[in-house]
């Protein structure tokens, strides 16, 4: 048995007398590319909160690599290498996309506490950073302001942000979340290039472009994971046909 | 960079003013002072406009400045070389005390919490009896240098602040070039942004709330022996109050937007308060209506004409 790259334990999460994520247990293999899936409300934002530390779970643990990060802040968690995108795109609007990624690229090089060289004449971290924009195929707009870039160059952009900080784990919160159909293709193309490169954890709301990606799939419904399978499975399990498909046909 | 034309020949005015003719004690006792707040006002527009941290409590850093000289004046200790560091290390350390708390804030939680600060330097400034209490405490003789009367000379005086305007301009756009600056922009515009790289903003802005602390120090340091005199007035939310504005009249999108702002506000209110009693009447709206109608401030207006 493989060893999972990320090992969710038993999390639960009340809001109230809501139990927003209950007892989720889940194992992301390295390498693959696992999805969470689930209608709205079923605590997808919630969870991906827990993992990367903006909510702490009630009891249960997360592990990564082995190592116990339940009570890790966001930051040193991306330090031990598990790189997050948002669902509502976040990336520094006054700055070019290349220096958006270099911050990136810092983080990862050796202490941010330095001041006296310009940041911008680093060549090492504007490489860094200019590789990171090649792979999600921004290289011709690394100029451009962040805050002026389509919507699809924005989510694309957080991708090379996330790339550069050289992850072991990428988490996905619903990368197609606003993207028009032709932006999504592109960005399905994107992802797909990645893959063979990365481990994903996915959580997405759009069906389509879960199934032609996730090697797994888990099923989040009201705070519970009911079912985890490979695409197949869950496609032909009745219990997710009637708790989500079944809506989502209606 | 080439919109800095502006400041650079300010700068360069202010140096060749004692020798076209305004020497004399009263144009340079003004520019002193136009240049000591101009001072003060860049280490705020690198907090508020490099950082994103509205201080309404700057004053204070100058006022902690000020007094180091005048307490340490009263027990005799007057050499530059030991009342400087502790002046500028005192204004620093008031600033990593009341920071470590206020940055934990944001908004308008910040802004009120640093003016709670400010104020609780300036009421324990008003209640130093030994030290002139409200009254305030006039220095026996201005700070020596390697026991010379430098600063007694109304020249090296006038070069010694222009000399540290610059080197403070300089000094904090090199600053936030730099990667730690990096970390504070992005910050500012985007805090979860820095987090979700791996980096925590709170250490960045620490560091940053002390360097401008101690550049406030600095320019307490050269208020007191500007004035030969200091005051609880220096720390009071007033003066905090009007470094503020100097940086937004200034423009808060450039460090050098605040050199101007300080000293258009030094002239216009040394220049009113000759034209009239009731000055501050007019002065106010003034303010009001560049707040207004400046988009980006004095510095805007210049950069949009490089545009």
């Amino acid at each position: 048995m493989v060893e999972p790259l990320l090992r969710l334990d038993a999390l639960r999460k009340h809001y109230g007398g809501l139990a927003v994520t209950d007892g989720v247990s889940l194992d992301v293999l390295p390498g693959e590319i696992h999805a969470v899936i689930g209608p709205n409300g079923a605590g997808k934002t919630t969870l991906i909160h827990e993992i990367t530390g903006l909510v702490a779970p009630d009891s249960g643990r997360v592990l990564f690599a082995g190592q116990d990060i339940t009570r890790l802040s966001l930051p040193r968690r991306v330090r031990a290498g598990l790189a997050r995108t948002f669902q509502i795109t976040s990336v520094v609007p006054g700055f070019s996309a290349l220096e958006n990624v270099a911050l990136a690229a810092q983080a990862r090089a050796g202490s941010s506490f330095r001041f006296l060289r310009p940041a911008a004449a680093e060549a090492a971290l504007n490489e860094a950073a200019m590789a990171a924009l090649a792979e999600v195929g921004l290289a011709d707009r690394a100029a451009v302001p962040a805050g002026a870039l389509s919507h699809g160059e924005k989510r694309a952009l957080e991708l090379a942000i996330a790339l550069a900080t050289r992850p072991r784990l990428l988490l996905l919160d619903e990368p197609l979340a606003g993207a028009g159909p032709e932006e999504t293709e592109r960005l399905i193309a994107l992802l797909t290039r990645l893959k063979s490169a990365y481990t994903i954890l996915l959580v997405e709301h759009d069906m389509q472009a879960v199934f032609a990606l996730a090697d797994r799939v888990s099923v989040l419904v009201y705070g519970r994971l009911i079912a985890t399978g490979t695409v197949e499975e869950i496609r032909g399990n009745p219990e997710v046909r009637a708790a989500y498909l079944g809506e989502d046909e209606a | 960079m080439r919109e800095a034309w502006l400041p650079l020949a300010v700068l360069l005015a202010l140096g060749l003013a004692p020798l076209a003719g305004f020497g004399g004690s009263y144009e340079t006792t003004l520019m002193a002072r136009a240049m000591i707040l101009a001072i003060a006002a860049v280490s705020l527009a690198f907090l508020v406009g490099g950082a994103g941290l509205v201080s309404l409590g700057h004053a204070a850093t100058v006022g902690v400045g000020a007094y180091a000289v005048a307490i340490l004046d009263a027990h005799g200790v007057t050499e530059a070389a030991r009342v400087l560091p502790v002046a500028i290390g005192a204004a620093a350390l008031f600033s990593l005390a009341t920071g470590a708390i206020a940055i934990r804030t944001s908004g308008v939680h910040f802004i009120m919490i640093t003016l709670a600060f400010g104020q609780m330097a300036f009421f324990t400034a008003s209640s130093l009896a030994a030290y002139g209490g409200d009254d305030g405490y006039t220095l026996y003789s201005r700070t020596e240098v390697l026991g010379t009367r430098l600063l007694e000379d109304r020249l090296a005086f006038h070069y010694l602040c222009l000399g540290l305007l610059a080197l403070t301009w300089a000094a904090s756009a090199m600053l936030l070039a730099s990667r730690f600056g990096r970390v504070l922009r992005a910050a500012r515009e985007n805090a979860q942004r820095v987090e979700a790289v791996g980096l925590a903003p709170y250490p960045f802005r620490l560091t940053g709330y002390v360097i401008a602390g101690a550049i406030g120090g600095l320019a307490g340091f050269l208020l007191a022996n500007a004035t030969e005199f200091v005051s609880p007035a220096t720390l009071s939310w007033q003066r905090s109050g009007e470094l503020l504005f100097m940086v937004i009249l200034g423009g808060v999108g450039r460090l050098w937007g605040a050199i101007l702002g300080a000293l258009v506000f030094v002239v216009l209110e040394t220049w009113l308060a000759q034209q009239m009693q009731h000055w501050k009447l007019v002065f106010g709206p003034m303010l009001i209506l560049a707040v207004l109608f400046l988009r980006g401030g004095l510095a805007g207006v210049v950069a949009r004409r490089h545009g």
